[in-house]
């Protein structure tokens, strides 16, 4: 190394790559509100759609009678399912192998259901329209209880598939049920339960709840009939899976279809699927030779874009009378509405719900899950986390939780004993999982030992002696999680969505002056990709991150990737980022290695440069090499420094993390204070400390939101009585306790850069803790389960019905 | 969330506004900061065909304090009310209110005379007038009438005001003594689970007088005229207060919604009660 280079922590810390808390380049615009947003798109001449939705949640559609809408001045189309059957559109395929009305077709299953598409010059000549579309229902009986769905003389929802009994996943029992999937062993796990020494059995329910992103859903749908070619944009997780989809149903050619994903607003699971307005912003775009925009309202994204959840979990946990875990069993009744939506990849029909023995070493284990069908809205999307495992760590979280209640054990202790050991990865679960890497207990010792976990408990006792004493009116409780999450699928010898194998992509460009632009087949939804993945490449191919540009969501120019949900982008773009960058360097080698006259093998790596082997004052840059890449004929290399990457990973990745919550309840009213919470995670390598931060805050905060209020609720007529922000929970910063984050490192041995993904940790991990703090706090009156949101009155309720209002 | 279409008027003055009020009847509605107003038009659940925006009218606008004496006009912002130092010192009972309803972006729109016209249950200036006992001002075509607000109110939504009449001041002493606004909600943003004003003023170690009204507790606000009883002339000791806060709990009469079923609000509403209560026992 000569003088003139400065030292290597000095350059590496100037490329901003891995570790670096660098500031989020795509918040120059969003602050100052210049996003590009799916409802800022406006294209000459065009129109606006808006549905009319069923007010009934089961009925017959009699008639429509448009003739009053189709007078209202500026009004241009009226379409119904009555028009888009010719065309083979007034249903769509699902991505969970069902089929959806795309409009209604001679009936209605849910509320709010999509009814006819209303086309007009402007937003309020539509809505005007809207309200003139004459629509004769008949009222059929509702079916809302999943319990209730099967039972003699229950209303048969789904008419058109009555009479099959081969569902996408296996055999139906009954019109209303979808399937019935199964993994692990049932017979020994069955045997284990009924000869423990102890067995905890509880129903533990996770409630009906919605992503409901900031920005809500909608499409932009240009058909250029001169060319032939299909603009469409709108909000989707998944563009280039949309781009296939939109061929296959719609028969236009694929190269003819260019999707685009602009800036979105959040997505937690929302915008992974494809709903009746992108269809039908399509179909009236070809109708009427226009470019047609829908953008739902928040009523109708709450209403009847993809929910969330909505697991009834019946559990037995067996175990020694030491609390050694010998086996878990569970039954599911999934309900999943309507038409089974859920995004889910194809084989996994409950997704990685099987996830659900947690981060315990439990030798043996049952689970069954059956889909439902009920008039509600459909979905069963993975809401901020990968498919169902939120609702498994908080199955496995509170089944902990009720063991130790059964045990009269400390549920840490619990943890502790049964935790896989550091050494047992990599480690396959009874459920058919192979866990990459963890160590929990150092994980799990560092979180009690900062919380003061000893001092906190001690705390709580003397709490509750106040209690009743008559002292205070406050419980204190401490809420426990240590989760492990399954992100990043998937390889594609198991994991596909509609026969789209889940790989991701990324390919280079270097510039001549050494600058780069990379593009990938994910879609940042506010994850920061354009800041982090330059990240990625800044350490793999010694370019200043502030030197790449990223690029997503345009499937003309970007690779194929399957998209952005499930914590999928970091383990499989970041690796094929991660992979391409790679290509780059070995090319970049051969080129130094010519122009330092020496053979490939004796030049290395120094962070941004290849320099001779034993001689460090010889070396190329990459910006030589860049610039060398284009102006020189090098023997045997082609010109320019490009590289493309398809990274299909060898298996998932397994975040984890120990999370503790500590409350304080005040029985009277019900109303909860959290006086700290502490969140440590482990995503193995760590990107960007600053993003993660801020990742882990979003995550937690929409945790709180689930736990103590957030709701889809239904009355038993099946009327929405949640459907808007009024009554749906989000929590404003006045509700938003501080956090304290903290982590540990466990890298991916499988992953180019050890990185597992964290964005959805903070929701998988943190559902549990808080609601591990409710019940934590009534432990010692008698509560093993009450069912979520923890909201004022149901928190009240516990404290009515122990008596502690008395 | 696209409201029909209407007709969009701004007069600089309440008789400009009566009189495109006389001209439409029916089909007007003035609008004030339009919190709930613009609601109901986006969700079609109210046709209008003529908007009278009230902003433009100065006369509306303004708080004076004179000796006791406290008027507000009606277009007076929920900002306004924190903001006003003079008020504050008259009576600080409302910025205590104002501070618990919404955000501060709403409390820059809403005003105190479209929260206590619009007859809303939720909203919590009603509830406080009562406790404060104010008189309403309502102008019409035939001039200039007051309306005590422990009058005003008939039933969610239904108010003493007439069709023709735009609410334009509202008046009332400045209480004196100790003071408390207590409200249960799930968020900020949310109507009240359960709240109450409370006012009390002592003579040595007597309660001299006290005032009690609730918030979103009944289908109009609720002045407790048992529970005030059972204070004043007592030493507000326990039992006191807590005959107080039985007969208030008795006087209201919640509904189920989703805060709760009606056992859950009524305790919650003791609570709440109780600790309005005892805080302006405190400041008393």
């Amino acid at each position: 190394m000569n003088e003139m280079t400065p030292p290597k922590e000095e350059r590496a810390a100037a490329l901003k790559g891995l570790g670096s808390s660098r500031k989020r380049v795509e918040d120059a615009r969003f602050t100052q509100g210049k996003g590009n947003y799916v409802d800022d798109i406006k294209l000459p001449g065009m129109l606006f759609g808006d549905f009319v939705r069923s007010p009934y949640p089961h009925a017959n559609v009699k008639s429509i009678n448009t003739e009053a809408a189709l007078a209202v001045p500026g009004v241009v189309a009226v379409l119904t399912a009555a028009d888009l059957e010719p065309l083979g559109l007034h249903w769509m395929p699902t991505l969970a192998g069902d089929k959806q009305m795309v409009l209604a077709d001679g009936k209605v299953l849910f509320q709010g259901q999509e009814v006819a598409f209303v086309v007009a010059s402007d937003r309020y000549a539509a809505a005007d329209a809207v309200e003139l579309v004459e629509v004769e229902y008949e009222e059929l009986p509702v079916v809302v209880d999943p319990f209730k769905a099967e039972i003699d003389g229950a209303p048969v929802l789904r008419e058109d598939i009555a009479e099959t009994l081969e569902g996408a996943h296996g055999p139906r029992r009954h019109p209303n049920h979808i399937f019935t999937w199964e993994a692990g062993d049932k017979e020994a796990t069955e045997a284990i339960v009924d000869g423990a020494d102890v067995v905890a059995e509880e129903m533990i329910y996770y409630h009906r709840t919605h992503p409901c992103p900031l920005e809500t859903c909608g499409s932009v749908a240009s058909m250029d009939k001169v060319n032939g070619k299909l603009t469409l944009y709108g909000t989707f997780q998944a563009p280039h899976a949309v781009r296939t989809v939109a061929s296959l149903i719609s028969g236009i050619a694929e190269h003819n279809i260019r999707v685009i994903s602009p800036d979105i607003g959040g997505g937690f699971g929302n915008k992974v699927g494809v709903y009746p307005g992108y269809v039908c912003s399509i179909v009236a775009s070809i109708v009427t030779g226009k470019p047609v925009k829908w953008v739902e309202d928040r009523i109708e994204n709450l209403t009847s874009t993809a929910f969330a959840r909505d697991y009834w979990m019946q559990g037995k946990i067996a175990a020694t009378k030491e609390g050694k875990i010998t086996g878990l069993w569970c039954h599911t009744t999934a309900d999943h509405g309507a038409f089974d939506a859920c995004a889910d990849p194809t084989k996994f029909p409950a997704g990685f719900m099987n996830i659900c023995t947690g981060s315990y070493d439990i030798p043996t284990a049952y689970l069954a899950v059956d889909g439902i069908y009920t008039n509600k809205a459909p979905g069963g999307v993975a809401y901020r986390c990968s498919f169902r495992v939120t609702e498994a760590a908080y199955f496995i979280e509170r089944m902990i939780e009720v063991l130790a209640i059964k045990l009269d054990m400390d549920a840490a202790e619990l943890r502790r004993i049964n935790f896989i050991k550091k050494e047992q990865f990599p480690y396959n679960s009874a459920l058919g999982w192979e866990y990459d890497s963890g160590d929990y207990h150092t994980a799990w010792d560092k979180a009690l030992e900062t919380v003061d976990y000893k001092g906190l408990r001690e705390e709580q006792a003397k709490q509750l002696e106040d209690f009743k004493a008559g002292k205070t009116r406050k419980l204190m409780g401490i809420g426990l999680t240590h989760f492990t999450e399954i992100v990043g699928a998937g390889p594609v010898k198991n994991c596909d969505i509609l026969g789209l194998g889940m790989f991701d992509s990324c390919e280079i460009r270097i510039h001549p002056t050494g600058s780069a632009i990379a593009r990938l087949g994910t879609i940042s939804q506010g994850q920061g990709h354009a800041t982090t993945f330059a990240q990625i490449l800044a350490s793999e191919i010694g370019i200043p991150a502030d030197d790449i540009t990223l690029e997503e969501g345009d499937t003309d120019t970007a690779p194929y990737g399957l998209g952005t949900y499930g914590s999928r982008s970091t383990p499989v773009a970041g690796a094929a980022t991660a992979m391409a960058g790679r290509k780059i360097r070995a090319k970049a080698q051969m080129i130094a290695a010519y122009l330092l006259e020496v053979h490939d093998d004796d030049v290395e790596w120094d962070v941004d440069r290849f320099v001779v082997k034993g001689a460090p004052e010889r070396f190329k840059t990459m910006k030589e090499i860049a610039f060398a890449s284009y102006n020189q004929a090098i023997p045997g290399v082609e010109p320019g420094l490009e590289a493309v990457s398809y990274y299909d990973p060898p298996n998932m990745t397994y975040p984890f993390g120990a999370y503790i919550c500590v409350m304080d309840i005040d029985v009277d009213t019900g109303t909860t204070d959290i006086r700290s919470f502490y969140a440590l995670d482990d995503c193995g390598t760590r990107i960007n400390p600053m993003i993660i931060e801020g990742q882990v805050h979003g995550g937690l905060t929409e945790a709180l939101a689930i736990a103590l209020g957030q709701e889809i609720a239904y009355d038993e007529m099946g009327n929405v009585k949640t459907g808007s922000l009024m009554d749906f929970f989000i929590p404003t910063m006045w509700e938003t306790p501080n956090y304290t984050t903290d982590h540990t490192t466990t890298p991916s041995p499988h992953h180019p850069i050890g990185a597992k993904g964290v964005g959805e940790s903070p929701n998988v991990g943190g559902v549990p803790c808080f609601s591990n703090a409710i019940h934590d706090a009534f432990r010692s009156f008698g509560l093993t389960q009450s069912h979520m949101p923890h909201d004022h009155w149901r928190v009240w309720k516990i404290a009515n019905e122990l008596g502690l209002h008395n | 969330m696209i409201p029909a279409a209407f007709d969009y008027h701004r007069p600089a003055s309440v008789e400009d506004a009566l009189k495109i009020i006389s001209e439409h009847g029916d089909d007007a509605r003035v609008i004030a900061g339009g919190h709930s107003l613009i609601p109901m038009m986006k969700l079609r659940m109210t046709d209008i065909g003529h908007l009278i925006d009230l902003q433009s009218i100065d006369s509306l606008k303004g708080i004076t304090v004179d000796g006791a004496t406290v008027k507000i006009g009606a277009m007076t912002t929920q900002h306004e009310l924190i903001e006003n130092a003079a008020l504050q010192t008259a009576a600080p009972i409302i910025s205590e209110a104002a501070l618990q309803i919404a955000d501060p972006q709403v409390r820059y729109m809403g005003t105190i005379g479209g929260n206590v016209a619009n007859g809303d249950p939720g909203n919590d200036m009603p509830g406080l007038m009562q406790c404060l006992d104010a008189t309403y001002t309502l102008k019409g075509p035939n001039g200039l009438r007051d309306v005590p607000a422990r009058e005003f109110y008939e039933a969610a939504y239904f108010t003493g005001r007439e069709d023709d009449e735009i609410l334009t001041e509202i008046q009332f002493s400045a209480p004196g003594g100790g003071y408390a606004y207590e409200k249960q909600k799930r968020k900020i943003g949310d109507y009240a689970t359960a709240a109450a004003g409370v006012l009390i003023t002592k003579d040595g170690d007597t309660c001299a007088s006290a005032s009690i009204a609730l918030t979103n507790l009944a289908d109009t606000p609720v002045y407790c005229e048992e529970a005030v009883d059972a204070l004043v002339g007592s030493s507000l000791d326990a039992a006191a207060v807590s005959a107080a806060v039985s007969a208030a709990v008795d006087a209201s009469d919640p509904g189920e919604d989703n805060r709760g079923p009606v056992a859950f609000k009524k305790h919650a509403a003791g609570i709440v009660i109780r600790r309005a209560i005892e805080r302006a026992i405190e400041r008393a």
